[in-house]
């Protein structure tokens, strides 16, 4: 029996799952991890029909995804209710990203439906799902094929308390999706690893080239050199993972890759001050042309993170950024090689 | 709401007045507030706000709505023109590349 199970219930022949409504420490952690992009692909739970506290007949069903981050974050929401939890099988990804792939789909929550006999447990013909499952399911083509009617709750599972006590209504300001500091500090951790590969290729193409020195036709390999050229990596690897998400509406621009460009600015300059700009002039600006390439590259990734970009605007930012992001660090590179002499 | 919003002018979002049948699903469903119900029709208010998540198109019966939906990604393109696919995150697997 898994951790967040409590117990079993019988109903109509067949025996369904009691989970808490309350989450522990393995959960905690679980979340965290995450969050640092540990465990990812494979933090799930099975698909099927859950309960929480003690339901009937009567009772909600809501419907989630068996990404346990989802499971989790529904089941602590429905804290003291008697409810039935119908989870999807969206591969473990979340709710929103499933619905977009349409994991979290209709064809997916009539099989589920069935596959759970969900007729026989419960005498209503309702469910409600996260809105942001309507990116995936066709409400009326559930209806049609199931006879379940879809009712679309908050956004939030945090306001399905509310949801239900306002008569199963949604407020505007539950149906709208935020994208606020917090929202956006708790993506920083999972896309700074996510990067990795970019980001240590980068570190050791600056360690070598970084150290290089051909003064007077020698090689020469100066160490001092070369941890300057990875700090300036991390930097504007920092400045477009870090940085950008962390202050993205007070940043200049709307495409993420020039506010990404600005970040990258404001880390040079910052860094002008330090002794940790580079051996000469050219250098220099090198590693500044350098920085901006890599923090404006980062920085339009986030675009995948973001709840607010579309895949036509996400296109044409490209088509203008992609080339100017060569540009710079193909210009950067060329003052680099050209610094060595 | 305004730091919400991307480009301006570029989004794919259609709405056929004539086939609106005013249910107010879109506007219940769009996690952006591009739509509004007035005399009876949808309308679209926001255009520059919408994202094409596709719940809008996905939800009306009448078939009034389209859209271009699709992974709003960079990453998730690169991955599409790398593999010659449709722009995909390549959510899902064991690889995990999710954001």
């Amino acid at each position: 029996m898994k951790s967040y199970q409590t117990g079993t219930i019988a109903v109509a022949d067949y025996t369904i799952p009691v989970v808490s409504d309350k989450l522990g420490l393995g959960d905690f952690i679980g979340a965290v991890m995450v969050r640092f992009g540990i465990n990812r692909g494979n933090y799930k739970v099975d698909p099927g029909l859950y309960s929480t506290g003690s339901p009937d007949i009567t009772s909600d069903v809501f419907v989630t995804g068996n990404y346990k981050l989802s499971f989790d974050h529904l089941r602590k929401n429905l804290k003291g209710l008697n409810s039935w939890i119908l989870v999807l099988d969206t591969k473990g990804v979340n709710v929103w990203c499933a619905a977009g792939k349409k994991t979290f789909g209709t064809s997916e929550l009539v099989r589920s439906i069935n596959e759970a006999d969900l007729r026989s447990i419960v005498s209503h013909r309702k469910l409600i799902l996260p809105q942001l499952g309507a990116t995936g399911v066709a409400a009326h083509k559930v209806k049609e094929a199931s006879g379940f009617n879809v009712h679309y709750g908050p956004v939030r599972a945090a306001d399905i308390k509310e949801y239900i006590g306002d008569g199963y209504r949604a407020s505007r300001e539950m149906r709208m999706v935020k994208f606020g500091f917090y929202d956006r500090l708790k993506l920083i951790p999972n896309d700074f690893i996510q990067g990795k590969i970019y980001l240590l290729i980068s570190i050791a193409v600056a360690f070598i080239i970084a150290g290089i020195n051909l003064k007077g036709g020698r090689f020469d390999f100066e160490l001092k050199s070369s941890i300057h050229g990875m700090v300036n990596v991390l930097l504007g690897y920092s400045a477009g993972v870090i940085l950008t998400p962390a202050l993205l509406p007070y940043l200049p621009f709307r495409m993420f890759s020039l506010k990404g460009l600005f970040a990258g600015l404001v880390v040079s300059t910052g860094l002008f001050f330090t002794q940790l700009t580079g051996l000469n002039l050219i250098n220099k600006i090198g590693w500044f042309l350098v920085i901006l390439s890599i923090s404006s590259f980062m920085a339009m990734n986030f675009t995948g993170s973001s709840t607010y970009t579309s895949l036509s605007g996400v296109k044409r930012e490209m088509k203008i950024s992609i080339p100017l992001q060569i540009a710079l660090a193909s210009i950067g590179i060329i003052l680099l090689i050209i610094s060595w002499f | 709401m305004k730091d919400q919003i991307y480009l301006s002018d570029v989004v794919t979002l259609q709405l056929d007045n004539e086939k609106c049948n005013g249910c107010g699903m879109c506007v219940k469903v769009c996690p952006h507030e591009v739509f509004e119900l007035s005399g009876r029709k949808s309308h679209i208010i926001r255009r520059d706000y919408c994202m094409e998540c596709g719940a809008c198109a996905m939800n009306c019966t009448e078939g009034a709505i389209s859209v271009e939906s699709g992974v709003g990604c960079a990453a998730g393109i690169i991955n599409g023109i790398l593999n010659n696919t449709e722009p995909s995150c390549d959510c899902g697997g064991s690889k995990a590349n999710c954001c």
